[in-house]
């Protein structure tokens, strides 16, 4: 019995090279569109596509150094809300539709009703990124790449002392683009007693 | 004969006005005409981190030796007693709040911050480098040199 005769069904007509070629085009088109999609969400304008997103936190964000600053380097919503890594990427999109569900029901669509859950939504974030050690600051934000030497003595001071105490980004750098939440129950002697 | 005399005068106006102007006290805007840009304001630098300022009386809200750039004060956080408060103090090693913060008008005490002392940049001031605007002669107390 020949190579050939032991082929069976539809396939049995092409040579193994046409299948290969095939399973290629197919693997660019599926995997690539697959992962062109999942970049379009990815983007600030996918993000401020929701109103709950565009009148609250961004316009927050606006009046911040990621947005605006002397060298103009600019992090977008994904780059501190999304994974750089591909797994780490899938998951928080799976994650994401929670957030899908919770736009259809309404959950935050207005001001007021945001502003009944930023504590909520804030600790949240502070949560994840307490448990990955701030991943997405550092993908700007390297502890290895950073030097002491050049920044204030406040900043320095703390940067030293903050990473030997092992420290991440989040445990003081909270609000830096985003208005804080009430804090009265985080840190009750940072807020006016009532 | 009217129209003539109308233009000899805004020809007279136009010859003098530039005299005119010298004589004029100049405004914020400095004394550029109305029709061109003035000179842009000089950009104040603030002050890199510093050790505490001496104050110049003893009754004076201590100075910000640093800066407080997009630093959020309002009901609901207070970015400076996240370092300046009894409870942070310590771990931040900043200056904590005076007792005085403690206290309101009618001088009941108070287990936090007093509302009337809450909001820190109403008495307590980061420095720039902008110059005096005119010169001072004032010298501290001889119990704070």
């Amino acid at each position: 019995m020949t190579e050939q005769q032991k082929r069976r069904g539809w396939l049995a007509g092409f040579s193994t090279i046409t299948i290969l070629l095939i399973g290629v085009v197919f693997g660019i088109i599926f995997w690539g569109g697959f992962n062109w999609s999942m970049e379009l969400t990815n983007t600030e304008k996918f993000c401020i596509s929701c109103h709950e997103m565009k009148e609250n936190v961004y316009e927050e964000y606006r009046n911040t150094v990621h947005y605006s600053n002397r060298t103009g380097v600019r992090a977008t919503c994904p780059d501190c809300h999304v994974p750089k890594e591909w797994v780490h990427k899938v998951v928080r999109k799976v994650k994401a539709s929670r957030e899908l569900y919770h736009k259809f029901l309404g959950t935050i669509d207005t001001p007021e009703k945001f502003e009944a859950k930023r504590l909520e939504l804030a600790q949240n974030v502070w949560r994840e990124m307490k448990a990955n050690d701030s991943r997405e600051c550092r993908n700007c934000h390297d502890f290895a790449s950073m030097d002491y030497t050049k920044q204030q003595k406040r900043a320095m001071d703390h940067h030293v002392k903050g990473f030997d105490d092992g420290q991440t980004c989040i445990d003081c750098h909270k609000g830096i683009a985003h208005s804080l939440p009430d804090m009265s129950t985080v840190d009750p002697s940072s807020v006016v007693g009532k | 004969m009217k129209a003539l005399s109308l233009s000899l005068l805004y020809l007279l106006q136009v010859l003098i006005s530039p005299v005119m102007a010298e004589g004029l006290p100049s405004s914020l805007r400095g004394a550029s005409a109305l029709d061109t840009p003035s000179a842009p304001p000089i950009v104040k630098r603030w002050q890199d981190d510093q050790a505490p300022i001496m104050r110049s009386y003893v009754q004076q809200p201590p100075l910000i030796p640093h800066t407080v750039e997009d630093y959020q004060v309002n009901l609901k956080s207070n970015k400076c007693l996240t370092c300046h408060s009894w409870a942070n103090y310590r771990q931040s090693g900043a200056t904590k709040i005076s007792q005085t913060h403690f206290a309101d008008r009618n001088e009941n005490a108070l287990d936090n911050v007093a509302a009337r002392r809450y909001f820190c940049s109403q008495c307590h001031v980061p420095q720039t480098n902008a110059q005096p605007l005119v010169e001072n002669t004032f010298n501290p107390v001889p119990s704070l040199r």
